[in-house]
């Protein structure tokens, strides 16, 4: 560390990016403070949430077992919602457990999670210090040296950001601007507790097992769609809508949210249970464009959510493993000095993640089809719903109810095929 | 039995330590009373954002969520400060 440092890294933010990093820093033998303006880590962080192992255990083989978890996903819903009528698929067992029997996906509840996490992070050798809401960063000679927080300097040779989704600190820093509305959705959840046994009874699932399940067409044609994710005692329903689209809609993300509770098809899985908590994220929908050019100036660098790994893939949001994985690269390219930037793209590069935010890059595409929030939910289920109308009379041809449908929807052939293509393409 | 629940009453169950002598977020109300989309107002989770009995809109900052949003979709920018609460204060998720 530099003469005049406290210590070697200042880390802003206790969430998964900002203990990975922490983690991995303080295991190579630097000093390592981990700011967290939240009371506890995790008092602050939301997120859906399902967590993908394989980052976990790239942080440390053998800690997804020694996690918090809620329970293994192993069965996958997808539920097209329009009106009062809903389809759905199912998918298990979900992805494919590795011989160690580490489950490929899990859920997690933050607030349980994170804490223990910086917990981890601590008993590598982090300094952990809470409730303390960094004010902004120490500059000198045009390198970042520290930051202050209520009023007091603390200095390092670099000060790693991963405050989250609204990250002040790498706009002050420069490498980030204002956010368009248009790149964002806003998430909001409630936990709905309920006893474990009814839980597993309903979504078919054993104990310890979970499921989680996608919705689309509950957005009132808004973009975006809702999800649910059974935790051990309780379950996580909510819906994440383009807020841009709100006021011109006439809509709320609360109105939204409250609507697809009493929906007929996701009401039972609810009934019975007792809200206990709402809480609301901003969710990055920009992909890899969202990602700055320089993650990193002197003395400074950006991770996680802050610096834009998040995908939302339509089927699934995937933020806690990205976030996960860029942590251990800030971390890695701080262990190995010279020119931060370089180093930092190298780490994402060599940890696949880059591949990963590049090779998602043509769902954006595919979840800008404006059609896929309303007018397709509906299609498919006049169609579905045709098809399982008897009335004694002769089956219709497919082809023929398929046709009719999409006329009633005002779809013209082409547009159908031009969506399609667009499908194809991006998947 | 509705499962239906008034923002207030959601906002009920989460856990605030307001700060009742300094705003995290602060408002220009010449600059918001010459907003006619007024996006916050649908957009907030909290439904913090409302339009006054003089056409124009106010916000409570007790009971944000501090998501954001707010910051996102205001185009007018009539929201002059956002920051997060001071030390130790605004919401504590118990599960998130």
């Amino acid at each position: 560390m530099s003469d005049d440092a406290d210590v070697d890294v200042i880390v802003v933010g206790a969430g998964p990016a900002g203990s990975a990093c922490a983690h991995r820093l303080a295991r190579e033998g630097r000093s390592v403070v981990l700011v967290e303006r939240g009371t506890t880590a995790g008092a602050k962080n939301v997120s859906g949430g399902r967590l993908y192992t394989y980052a976990l255990e790239a942080l440390e083989e053998g800690l997804t077992r020694q996690a918090p978890f809620e329970r293994a996903v192993v069965r996958e819903q997808i539920m097209l919602v329009d009106g009062d009528r809903a389809m759905q698929v199912s998918v298990l067992p979900s992805g494919d457990s590795d011989p160690a029997g580490v489950p490929a996906s899990v859920t997690v509840l933050r607030a349980r999670f994170d804490a223990w996490l910086a917990g981890r992070a601590e008993g590598e050798g982090a300094l952990l210090a809470t409730g303390v809401t960094v004010d902004s960063l120490l500059m000198e000679h045009d390198r970042v040296v520290g930051i202050v927080a209520d009023g007091e300097e603390m200095r390092a040779s670099v000060v790693v950001a991963a405050d989250g989704v609204s990250s002040l600190l790498a706009r002050e820093a420069g490498l980030t601007g204002p956010l368009a509305p248009a790149s964002v959705g806003v998430g909001v959840k409630e936990v709905v507790a309920l006893d474990a046994a009814a839980l597993e009874a309903r979504f078919g699932v054993g104990p310890g097992e979970g499921a989680a399940t996608l919705l689309l067409g509950c957005t009132g044609g808004v973009h975006g769609g809702g999800f649910m994710y059974t935790n051990a005692a309780s379950i996580s329903i909510g819906v994440v809508v383009s807020p841009g689209d709100l006021a011109a809609a006439g809509r709320t993300p609360h109105g939204l949210l409250q609507d697809l509770k009493e929906h007929p098809a996701v009401r039972p899985y609810l009934a019975g249970g007792e809200s206990v908590e709402y809480s609301a994220h901003l969710v990055r929908e920009d992909g890899v464009r969202g990602v700055p050019r320089r993650l990193a100036r002197e003395g400074f660098l950006v991770t996680g959510e802050a610096a834009g790994f998040v995908l939302n893939l339509g089927y699934t949001v995937r933020g806690m493993d990205l976030a996960l994985v860029s942590g251990i690269a800030a971390a890695e390219a701080v262990l190995a000095g010279g020119d931060l930037d370089a180093a930092y793209h190298a780490a994402l590069e060599r940890h696949g993640l880059m591949a990963t935010m590049r090779g998602a890059d043509g769902y954006r595409d595919l979840l800008h089809l404006h059609r896929l929030y309303g007018t397709y939910p509906g299609l498919a289920l006049d169609v579905a719903t045709s098809m399982f109308a008897v009335d004694g009379g002769p089956p219709p041809p497919l082809r023929r109810l398929v046709r009719d449908v999409r006329r009633r929807h005002g779809v013209p052939l082409r547009g159908l095929v031009r969506d399609g293509l667009v499908g194809v393409r991006s998947l | 039995m509705s499962t239906r629940l008034p923002v207030p009453e959601l906002l009920g169950r989460d856990v605030f330590a307001v700060d009742e002598g300094s705003p995290h977020i602060v408002l220009d109300p010449a600059v918001c009373a010459t907003c006619t989309t007024t996006p916050c107002v649908a957009a907030c989770p909290a439904q913090l954002y409302r339009v006054g009995p003089d056409g124009v809109v106010g916000l409570d900052h007790a009971g944000c969520l501090e998501c954001g949003t707010c910051r996102v979709v205001c185009e007018a920018g009539g929201i002059v400060r956002w920051t997060y609460p001071r030390s130790t204060f605004g919401v504590s998720y118990r599960q998130g």
